[in-house]
């Protein structure tokens, strides 16, 4: 009975358990994959992913610095071409002062120089005047007396009482003069 | 050596050359092959480790996640590939396999980080008054000792042998219906044939699927051993 039971357990293999070579090729299987996974594929990847993120963050960081470069150049741009519009601004206040100055220095000079030439004129005119008075009242002094000598037949050769009687006379005729005017 | 051990052996294969591939050579700015390889992994990385347990404790656990999900995967594939038409996960080894380490590792996990607390924890959860461990004790003890391992076996198993019951059953009716049934019922083959075409596409999502869940399951196993109160 017993050796019965044996018998048909060992030619029939109890469905509840697993085949040995079923169970050792599984293991197998297995370690061979988690081995590759383990050693291989993973470290593998993880040293990609540490590149990976090491890549982004150098680009991230080289682009921050460009950005900064550049704020900075336009930041100085910005200054140099405020400095230069302020110096420009200068040079042309200064320009208009220079050119105001220099048209009123114009100004100031051909105002001097017509008042001079006035004055010369007015001097030279009235030298002129006086010395044509001065000829004129001689001239008419001796016409004056050369047509009394006629008149009177006698030379008036006191010079003396001559030059009064011409002199009287042309205060008269100067007084006459004012009156008409 | 069977035909489902020599598939899972092939599959291994075809799994470790594919990577091999994809990852021989890595550049920081990836080729195609490289992207769908490093999308495969963040899968695991990413949505299963990293999340369920953080950076640190996920990156601890990533290697053997990651192997259970693309073994899985690799082995459940086969199920719907022409050819090989079985997957090799459909034979109890790998599952019992792949199972038994998700224990150890989530019991390894636990006593690693709590030496002293874990297993008395584990029977006696903290904060229940002391007749309730009466019922409570018993309960968890077989929930997670017993109950944890075997479902995560079962559920694979059954999915992929169920699959493929399901697919043959689809096809060798259609087989039969079109060259031997009499001819009023030919008709009935395109029905079983349009069956099971869409079990083969369902197969796909249910191969991926229990690939993922697996996975998660293992790694909330884990999440749940290393939490401060269980």
């Amino acid at each position: 009975m017993l050796h019965a039971l044996i018998a048909a357990a060992e030619e029939t293999p109890n469905p509840l358990l697993p085949a040995v070579a079923d169970l050792v090729w599984s293991a197998v299987v297995f370690v061979v994959i988690l081995v590759f996974f383990w050693f291989k594929v993973l470290p593998n990847v993880k040293k990609m992913l540490d590149k990976r993120s090491e890549a982004i963050e150098g680009n991230i960081e080289k682009a921050d610095s460009a950005q900064k470069e550049a704020e900075a150049a336009l930041a100085q741009y910005t200054a140099q071409l405020a400095d230069a519009r302020a110096e420009a601004g200068k040079i042309r206040d200064a320009a208009r002062a220079d050119g105001q100055k220099i048209v009123a220095e114009a100004k100031d000079a051909a105002s001097a120089e017509a008042s001079r030439i006035q004055a010369t004129a007015s001097a030279q005119i009235e030298a002129e005047r006086q010395s044509a008075l001065v000829s004129l009242r001689s001239e008419v002094g001796s016409l004056a007396l050369d047509l009394a000598s006629g008149v009177i037949g006698e030379a008036l050769n006191d010079d003396k009482k001559s030059q009064a009687l011409v002199e009287r006379f042309l205060v008269d005729l100067e007084k006459s003069e004012k009156a008409a005017k | 050596m069977n035909r489902i051990i020599v598939i899972r052996l092939l599959m291994s294969a075809v799994l470790i050359l594919l990577f091999w591939l994809a990852t021989r050579r890595m550049k920081v700015i990836p080729g195609r092959g490289q992207s769908l390889a490093e999308m495969a992994l963040d899968v695991v990385r990413v949505n299963i480790a990293e999340d369920l347990l953080g950076k640190k404790d996920g990156k601890r656990f990533l290697p053997l996640l990651t192997t259970i999900f693309f073994t899985t995967l690799a082995l459940n594939l086969p199920g719907i590939i022409p050819g090989l038409n079985v997957a090799g996960t459909s034979l109890v080894g790998m599952p019992i396999v792949m199972a038994v380490v998700a224990y150890v590792t989530f019991i390894y996990a636990g006593l690693r980080k709590h030496p002293g607390t874990f297993l008395k924890n584990s029977f006696f959860p903290p904060g229940v008054p002391w007749p309730i461990y009466i019922i409570v004790t018993p309960i968890e003890f077989f929930s997670i000792f017993i109950l944890r391992p075997i479902t995560l076996a079962l559920r694979l198993l059954m999915n992929m042998v169920a699959g493929h019951l399901l697919l043959v059953l689809c096809f060798s009716a259609t087989s039969w219906f079109i060259m031997e049934a009499p001819s009023f019922l030919k008709l009935f083959g395109v029905g079983t044939f349009a069956f099971g075409f869409v079990f083969s596409l369902f197969e796909i999502l249910v191969a991926v699927l229990q690939a993922y869940v697996f996975t998660l399951l293992t790694t909330v196993y884990i999440q749940l051993a290393l939490a401060e109160d269980h």
